[in-house]
């Protein structure tokens, strides 16, 4: 019934489209998967980064190098929120669960609804030199913004698994998941390394915001879909698995393209939560969790 | 005894109120809305204030709700009441179909459990021609009005039995064994384990009553607004609400809910009618951050602090 | 409308608009003739919506200039439904109970427009459609008038089939949004092709605020299908232009477009620029087409729309929003009431004379006969507004009446024919 072509070229759109949906949720695997935070608001701040890109890049700046100049800002960003949280939620450790959840919860809506005060609720998109085109490979065509995001996506992902597995910081960040004491004797402060996990999440929001308006046109509400995507990953990876992101994103995205070509597009939205209930019924310690 | 007497003025009076003339109908179409809060804010506190189990999966429930009606209006003409039966006993199995699934999970997994089941609902929503699918379907409300002037005040009517109702079934948990042992769960859920709490079964229990409310209050939707479709009915700003009002007006007692939803919501009203949509949501979600940051135990805490304060 | 305030009613959602008025006027005794409704200003119909918005405005102008209507004063409430339908029954209820408005036009555009309807049926009033398809069918309210181009979906498709017809294609593709608008066309046109003898290649229906149409464009491509008739509403009409030309639909595709709402917009054929050649798509007014009055309308309109920065083209909506205006001022001025079932009464069995022509209405108030074109966009470079005002660039090809030249196939070749 499907041509081998459709389904191979649906393949390899779910390849591109499985390393961006890796990247973006790199983020989350550091804050929640790592350090138990629970940062439902991950992908209001991934949307506010695309924005953030949209209006540098009206400044005729392109958006990957909008991203990368946004990854200081958003790095900021990300220590205020932490420090905040620690010192209302985490160091007073009273029911922290409902009251954290609630705090980041509302603080996605508030951006949200702050993006569409200032932006409106109409749709953003920016324009470069590659978005637009394809890469024509015999029948096949494959559009470069999803290329470049799957170049960014897979540099990123490289660049977080070597931080997180040689040098001290990053070593220390996966430490003080497991075990914030003994992190304590070896010489290092797990609430600055908490910190600096939480800045580095935030940072790489920006890139993937940027990577995020390349690929297509951003709306505020969008953020609602990528908490299913973002979550979906993570917890298809396993808390705590940072190679098992860029897996666990493959899975989503080839999972989405194949539903897309065969059922539908309007049957998308469900792979994503889907998979994840799946997940947690099933296996909620994910493919590589601890 | 004082609670049921004062809960029957308080529908006297309202339902003098629907069969008055002289009274603008868009008061009863507005406080259609805001019953409706009472409503959700009480049911989401079952679960979410007396237990500590956070449940983002609000619209999921209402739509139940919702669309149990329209599937029972358009297949059998079914009345009103038999539409809110209807809707509350599917959205009571959606949650403990959800509960379930994820109640042996931590409470953030539990959480984000409760959105997927939105956006799955949603999806198999838009795909269900009958319903009307992804475009919607227009209704006409039956003529029957029974004794009010018009629909929109029946409604209004209606949905003030179900906050009260709604109410009194909260207000028995508290006061029950179920309250204690939902305390017990969320103080220390190990703890309140060991000393032999049934603590899944109760749990259960809570989230099952607490879609059984929520698809209560989702039900009249159809018929109030004459017209249905998915975007709006699973819009996720209802679950800001409804975690918002409680947490604002007071999560441990069953008046905090109502407090929180009779604020807010009647706010939200006057602002949307005179300034816009969007500060709705900003309103409830700076509210929320405030509340959770600075007064966790929302408006009861700090009436409660005063009166300490003022001995 | 200046930056300003169209940020504070676009971002704030919804906002009170009264119309201006020259300074001077004399009016008879009495309170101003409110006339209450939504519009999409901001949102996936939010382009077309300010544009439909100034015509309308430009009617209040010069309908106070004459003296108001009864001697009273018309004043125009808007509010901005952000194009989302969930809006609309709040939003009217207000209007009628709180404003207590005198008369009801309704938001430009189906999806808005559909949720009202049973309202507005149950309350017996008058409401004055805007560019809606088909929203109407099943409630069958008596006090409807839809002003549009168009009559049943019959009478959009069966045009651009004729000419896929005529061109070879025996293959037909068609996709749609999940909305109600996009239904009804494309529903409209499935009937068709089944009866005209094409077959069916591909049909997919999509959700509306899909923005990566990939996967769509490549199967259609795959399916070699020889006409691809669409139909969708704004940001999809861009996104899919943009699919296309990313990923091509092959040398076999005769036709084109069909039902691609958007591409009449004045800022998206100017974004879209040369992407858009080739494509077949309805029109309601071109260029070449001659109407009574309305160059000097569109004048007029051009002027406002660029103070504004809005839409300076105008062609798509304005004229018909003037025209809503002018069927409420001969009904109300001719019956000497704002009574709504006399005004229903006058407009079912007269003809109204408009800056678009005369229009008739028939039992299900809707157009009865259509007006709607089918052009083909040809020679169309980037980043040019004046090239849309000369004739020449999108070319009427059907209905015969107003005929501007033939149609080009392929849809390649088409592309870059000048």
């Amino acid at each position: 019934m499907f041509s081998v072509d459709l389904i191979f070229e649906a393949v390899l759109f779910g390849i591109l489209l499985g390393c961006f949906y890796a990247a973006v949720s790199l983020g989350l695997s550091v804050a929640f998967g790592l350090l138990d935070v629970p940062y439902v608001a991950h992908p209001a701040l991934l949307i506010l980064g695309s924005y953030f890109t949209y209006a540098l890049c009206q400044t005729g700046i392109d958006p990957i190098v909008c991203g990368l100049l946004l990854m200081p800002v958003f790095y900021l960003i990300g220590i205020a929120f932490y420090r905040f949280y620690y010192e209302t939620f985490e160091k007073r450790s009273t029911d922290t669960g409902v009251r954290g959840l609630a705090f980041f919860f509302g603080m996605a809506f508030i951006i949200e609804v702050c993006l569409i005060l200032a932006f409106g609720v109409d749709q953003r998109t920016v324009s470069a030199s590659y978005i637009g085109s394809s890469l024509e490979i015999g029948d096949y065509r494959l559009p470069y913004r999803m290329l470049v995001a799957f170049v960014i996506a897979l540099s990123l992902t490289f660049v977080m698994t070597i931080y997180f597995s040689k040098t001290f910081n990053g070593r220390a960040i996966k430490a003080v998941g497991q075990d914030e004491g003994a992190l304590r004797l070896m010489g290092a402060n797990p609430v600055k390394i908490k910190q600096l996990a939480f800045g580095i999440a935030t940072a790489v929001n920006a890139l993937a915001g940027a990577m995020l308006i390349i690929v297509g046109p951003v709306e505020p509400a969008m953020d609602r879909i990528y908490i299913g995507r973002t979550f979906c990953v993570v917890v298809l990876a396993g808390l705590g698995s940072m190679s098992g992101t860029l897996v666990a994103g493959l899975v989503l995205g080839i999972a989405e393209s194949i539903v897309m070509m065969t059922l539908g597009p309007s049957w998308a939205p469900a792979v994503s939560f889907g998979l994840l209930l799946l997940m947690l019924g099933a296996r909620p310690q994910g493919l590589f969790g601890r | 005894m004082k609670y049921a007497a004062y809960s029957s003025l308080l529908l006297l009076g309202l339902l003098t109120l629907s069969i008055m003339s002289g009274v603008n109908e868009y008061f009863f179409f507005a406080g259609f809305v805001v019953l409706q809060f009472v409503v959700l804010a009480t049911a989401w506190n079952i679960l979410g204030g007396y237990a500590g189990y956070v449940n983002f999966g609000v619209p999921a429930f209402i739509a139940v709700g919702a669309y149990t009606a329209v599937v029972l209006f358009k297949s059998i003409s079914a009345p009103l009441l038999v539409q809110i039966i209807g809707g509350g006993i599917l959205a009571g199995a959606l949650g403990l179909g959800v509960g379930l699934l994820t109640l042996k999970l931590r409470g953030i997994f539990f959480s984000i459990a409760t959105v997927a089941v939105v956006f799955i609902l949603e999806t198999l929503v838009n795909n269900w021609r009958y319903v009307g699918g992804a475009t919607g379907l227009q209704l006409t409300r039956p003529g029957d009005l029974w004794f009010f002037d018009s629909y929109v005040r029946m409604l209004f009517f209606v949905m003030a039995v179900l906050a009260v109702f709604s109410v009194t079934i909260a207000r028995y948990v508290q006061d029950s064994f179920l309250g204690r042992g939902l305390r017990a769960v969320r103080d220390s859920e190990e703890a309140a384990e060991c000393s032999g709490v049934p603590t899944l079964k109760i749990k259960l229990i809570a989230c099952t009553i607490s879609g059984a409310l929520m698809g209560i209050a989702g039900a009249p939707m159809p018929m109030y607004l004459s017209y249905i479709e998915p975007l709006s009915t699973f819009n996720l700003s209802y679950s800001i609400y409804a975690l918002g009002m409680p947490i604002i007006g007071g999560t441990s007692h069953w008046i905090g809910p109502v407090i929180g939803a009779l604020l807010l919501a009647t706010l939200q009203q006057i602002v949307t009618v005179t300034v816009s949509n969007e500060l709705n949501v900003l309103i409830v979600g700076v509210l929320l951050v405030l509340f959770v940051v600075i007064a966790p135990e929302g408006i009861l805490g700090l009436i409660k602090r005063w009166k300490q304060s003022s001995k | 409308m200046d930056k300003m305030r169209r940020k504070v009613i676009g971002a704030g959602g919804a906002g009170l608009l009264a119309s201006s008025l020259p300074s001077g006027m004399a009016f008879a005794q009495g309170a101003p003739v409110k006339i209450g409704m939504s519009m999409p200003l901001t949102g996936g119909l939010g382009a077309g919506g300010q544009a439909a918005l100034i015509g309308l405005r430009l009617w209040v102008d010069d309908i106070n200039a004459k003296g108001g209507l009864l001697g009273r004063k018309v004043e125009l409430l808007v509010f901005d439904d952000q194009s989302n339908g969930a809006n609309t029954p709040g939003i009217y209820t207000k209007l009628i109970d709180v404003d207590k408005v005198d008369l009801l036009i309704a938001p430009y555009g189906t999806n808005p427009t559909a949720p009202i309807i049973p309202m507005v049926k149950e309350r017996g009033l008058l409401l004055m459609g805007n560019f809606s398809f088909q929203v109407n069918a099943k409630v069958q309210h008596d006090m409807w008038f839809n002003n549009a181009p168009w009559g049943d979906a019959k009478s959009w498709s069966e045009g651009f089939l004729e000419i896929g017809k005529r061109a070879g294609a025996k293959s037909v593709a068609i996709f749609a949004a999940e909305g109600e608008f996009q239904q009804n066309l494309a529903n409209g046109a499935r009937e068709l092709i089944k009866t005209s003898g094409f077959t069916v290649a591909y049909d997919q229906n999509y959700p509306g605020n899909n923005t990566d149409f990939s996967s769509i464009i490549r199967a259609v491509r795959a399916s070699k299908a020889e006409a691809v008739f669409v139909a969708c509403y704004p940001n999809e009409s861009v996104a899919i232009m943009r699919s296309v030309n990313e990923i091509g639909l092959g040398p076999q595709v005769q036709v084109f477009g069909g039902g691609m709402v958007g591409l009449g917009f004045g800022p998206v054929m100017h974004g879209l620029g040369s992407l858009l050649n080739g494509v077949l798509n309805f029109n309601s007014y071109v260029p070449g087409m001659k109407y009574p009055g309305i160059e000097d309308f569109l004048k007029r309109y051009s002027e406002r729309a660029l103070e504004a920065k809005v839409d300076r083209l105008g062609y798509y909506l304005p004229p018909y929003n003037y025209a809503i205006g002018q069927m409420i001022e001969q009904a109300v001025n001719a019956t000497k009431s704002l009574d709504h079932k006399r005004l229903a009464d006058y407009l079912r069995k007269n003809e109204m004379k408009t800056i678009v022509g005369p229009i008739n209405f028939d039992k299900n108030g809707e157009r009865a006969k259509p007006a709607l074109v089918q052009a083909q966009f040809r020679n169309i470079k980037d980043n040019d507004w004046d090239q849309f005002k000369t004739p020449g660039r999108q070319i009427v090809v059907w209905p015969t009446a107003e005929k501007q030249g033939d149609v080009i196939t392929p849809f390649d070749k088409a592309r870059k024919a000048t």
